[in-house]
């Protein structure tokens, strides 16, 4: 394969040109260069989570727990396993389709949508927020610690309070920064320089909490 | 400044298409628990499904298949360094667990507790 090759393909050709040229490497606003580049150190943190859980998982010769019967829920008089959980990704990934509806009218200067929008991504944020919250008593209560619980494996508390603790904390912390970016779009403060870019940054950030859920989801859950 | 950008002209469809496929998805990892599908098959699903899950909103709703190839290597290439650290540690994990089993006679499969021998049936 000639040298040539390669740089005919479009992409590499943009690659090389971007990083070869004295001037900016980004084509991007710098505010949406900087959060993924946060993003980005995001994905290393929640990775050390899983892969501590991996290694707990993989050493300990305690029994661990079953995931899908301490998650179980009694529903309708049915005792579903998980449920939950299942509701909550519902929950979550609906959430991340109403932000794409909103980052797609933002770039119509729709400021009645966008509003709406984000403050239903919001809502159903807080709503996730409040099933975790309920997901902790439930446990709490049934004896489940950070240090130890009566299903097995004491690593099991420690992993679930860390991890879905500081998931949590990240869905909290997209909720605020949603509801104040919302109010902003309502109030015109982004029409002064006809400037929409938060938006679109804001739900970068949302579907990142929602990516980190779908491997939580995964490997804790379901594993 | 824009240059393959104002990229979200994008028809609303792909997004909703995107939207469903994420729900369906998402039953489906549910419904490998439900069925209570086991070894191989489970682990294999699991991983499948994570993955298509985790690639369409990375590359639709974050829109990282529209943006420049410069930005998609900044992104994409790091994480790279963590399949070492997961490849390190299961090796680690997997020497651990057997000198915990050889050299200080913890069980090598201990019996799983279900909840319910727990918490009695009903709870």
């Amino acid at each position: 394969m000639s040298s040539l090759d390669i740089a005919e393909s479009k992409n590499s050709q943009e690659f090389v040109e971007d990083w070869s040229a004295d001037k900016q490497t980004y084509h991007v606003p710098w505010g949406k260069a900087m959060m993924w580049l946060f993003l980005v150190s995001d994905t290393f943190i929640f990775t050390c989570f899983l892969v501590g859980y991996l290694n707990v998982r993989r050493t300990t010769t305690d029994p661990w727990p079953y995931p899908s019967e301490v998650f179980a829920l009694e529903l309708f008089g049915h005792n579903l396993p998980l449920i939950l959980i299942a509701i909550m990704t519902f929950v979550l990934i609906t959430s991340s389709g109403t932000m794409a509806m909103a980052v797609r009218y933002a770039h119509f200067r729709d400021k009645k949508k966008v509003f709406w929008f984000m403050a239903i991504t919001a809502f159903f944020g807080a709503t996730f927020v409040g099933m975790q919250v309920f997901e902790w008593s439930k446990l709490i209560s049934e004896g489940v610690r950070p240090w130890g619980n009566p299903f097995g494996a004491p690593q099991f508390g420690s992993i679930f309070f860390m991890v879905t603790g500081f998931h949590g904390l990240h869905v909290s912390i997209g909720v605020i920064y949603l509801l104040i970016v919302a109010s902003k779009v309502r109030r015109g403060h982004y029409d002064k320089k006809d400037n929409y870019e938060i938006v679109e940054i804001t739900g970068l950030y949302w579907h990142f909490v929602d990516l980190v859920w779908v491997f939580i989801f995964a490997f804790f859950y379901l594993w | 400044m824009e240059t393959h950008a104002d990229q979200n002209h994008h028809p609303i469809g792909i997004y909703l298409k995107v939207w469903l496929l994420l729900f369906v998805l998402s039953t489906l990892s549910y419904a490998v628990d439900y069925l209570e599908f086991q070894g191989i098959t489970r682990w294999s699903l699991i991983i499948i499904f994570m993955l298509l899950k985790a690639g369409f909103i990375i590359a639709v709703f974050m829109h990282l298949m529209w943006e420049r190839m410069a930005l998609i290597a900044t992104i994409l290439a790091p994480p790279i360094a963590l399949l070492f650290l997961v490849g390190f540690m299961v090796s680690e994990g997997l020497n651990v667990f057997d000198a915990r089993v050889e050299y200080f006679g913890q069980p090598e499969s201990a019996t799983r507790i279900h909840v319910s021998d727990v918490l009695g049936v009903k709870h």
